[in-house]
């Protein structure tokens, strides 16, 4: 454990100085939130035929798929991603602890072990009647944000989607810093067996799987309505993904705190 | 005879201004326009009535041509003579299909106006809530209300969970020109593909 704990604070480090972002062509800036930052891109013409790819799969699979999820009655939908939320509040306890939010640290533990036993297993949120609301996810990527790492570039992965060099160092840290992960796939190694009992590591695949349904679900008109109204899609989706993520690394809740005002300032002197 | 016919000028002239009036206070304008909106979208039969009706709201609320200035962020430079006419008109078009197009499909949206946080005196951001259904959670909607002229707030962006409409479509803008080498023509032609699908 101590050990990868280790690998995480090297990339954390590479990160920090840059290094990572090396091969950087930039094809095209964006103004961040107007606080001195911008996201290039690392190689869009490969990116934006990822996002066809993604896009395609998108329409052939996760949508049929979602549309077949919200098919099933209201109370399962709610209980299948309140136990989903649940699982996922462990990576966001140990990303609250790498931050040094120890309020929201404790306000996460206090959810899990009331919705994993009052809220059997989960299903139901018993927690935020008592007080302990919901206070948003948290991810190794958001960690390094809030550690002062760079963006870095921005890319398109395949099926995992948009990112950008810190966020896809994050995907691997997140790896390590997961419960879920690390008990299902200690478990496997243990036992000896691939696929073999309720702890093994395809669960954790299947709880994954089963949250990216539930989100897509839940946002079926919005991107409907985005891929009609957008005049260029890719360019739509990586504006809304890089406005998200500065968001949550911000913790975040009013846009006065995450947007910028001199680009409407710049038109009133117009 | 005279003094009536006063009086029913006067009485026409107060009505009208009126149903074509909106309030001067941030939250109270934007309360009225979530209620002028909903009203629209439960009542109107067709959907092509619906866009004219949301239409004629955009035109009299949104400050279409403050919008259409930051999308275009600093290749306004780039116009030519006659260009930022074409542009402007354009983008009106643009703004009021996509507009009307992103609200139709709405059949009862639940909109709570909560609060006002003043940015400056320029601008108030109101918040306000979208409920949830069974379809979809509850939204959090920000509006940038332009108090320039305090008698007269514009919205200028929508900031639907903390992600701004405006920046996105400036960045798509800018994407689409970037694409294309630099040339905003191609922006105009897009943008005229888009009113005519």
């Amino acid at each position: 454990m101590m050990r990868k704990f280790l690998y995480i604070l090297v990339f954390a480090l590479f990160a920090q100085a840059g290094v990572l972002n090396a091969g950087t062509t930039g094809s095209e800036e964006l103004t961040g939130s107007g606080k001195s930052e911008t996201t290039k891109e690392c190689f869009e013409g490969v990116s934006r035929a990822m996002f066809k790819l993604n896009h395609g799969l998108d329409k052939a699979i996760f949508k049929p798929v979602s549309k077949g999820y919200r098919a099933l009655p209201v109370p399962i939908r709610n209980g299948t991603g309140n136990v989903v939320n649940n699982l996922r509040s462990l990576l966001t306890l140990s990303n609250n602890v790498l931050q040094g939010e120890f309020g929201r640290a404790g306000n996460n533990a206090a959810r899990f072990a009331i919705n994993t036993t009052a809220g059997i297993l989960g299903i139901f949120d018993p927690a935020t009647k008592f007080g302990f609301e919901d206070q948003g996810k948290e991810d190794f990527g958001q960690t390094l944000g809030r550690w002062g790492t760079d963006s870095g570039c921005y890319f398109v992965l395949p099926i995992l989607g948009p990112t950008t060099t810190r966020d896809a160092i994050g995907l691997v840290g997140n790896v390590f810093l997961d419960p879920v992960y690390q008990i299902t796939h200690n478990t496997e190694i243990s036992n000896g067996v691939v696929g073999n009992g309720s702890y093994s590591e395809h669960n954790y695949y299947y709880y994954r799987g089963i949250g990216a349904v539930d989100f897509r679900a839940k946002n079926i008109e919005s991107f409907d309505s985005l891929e009609e109204n957008s005049i260029d899609l890719y360019a739509s989706l990586k504006s809304l993904y890089l406005q998200n993520r500065e968001q949550k690394i911000a913790n975040s809740t009013s846009a006065v705190e995450t947007q910028d005002d001199s680009d409407w300032e710049e038109i009133d002197a117009n | 005879m005279k003094k009536n016919f006063f009086i029913i000028i006067f009485l026409i002239c107060a009505f009208t201004q009126k149903s074509f009036g909106y309030s001067s206070d941030p939250k109270q304008f934007i309360t009225e326009i979530v209620n002028e909106v909903k009203k629209i979208l439960v009542d109107a039969n067709t959907k092509e009535f619906k866009s004219i009706k949301l239409s004629e709201i955009a035109l009299k609320t949104v400050d279409i041509k403050g919008v259409a200035y930051y999308s275009l962020g600093n290749y306004k430079k780039l116009l030519k003579d006659g260009q930022l006419e074409e542009y402007l008109t354009l983008f009106e078009k643009y703004f009021l299909k996509s507009f009307t197009s992103r609200l139709t499909d709405y059949s009862d949206p639940k909109i709570n106006v909560l609060s006002t946080e003043v940015v400056n005196e320029k601008y108030t951001i109101v918040k306000s809530v979208l409920l949830a259904t069974d379809k979809r959670p509850e939204v959090k909607i920000e509006w940038r209300v332009y108090t320039k002229n305090p008698d007269k707030p514009l919205i200028r962006d929508l900031i639907i969970e903390g992600l701004s409409l405006a920046r996105t479509q400036k960045e798509e803008f800018a994407s689409v020109i970037e694409t294309n080498n630099g040339d905003i023509n191609k922006l105009f032609i897009t943008l005229k593909e888009f009113t005519a699908k």
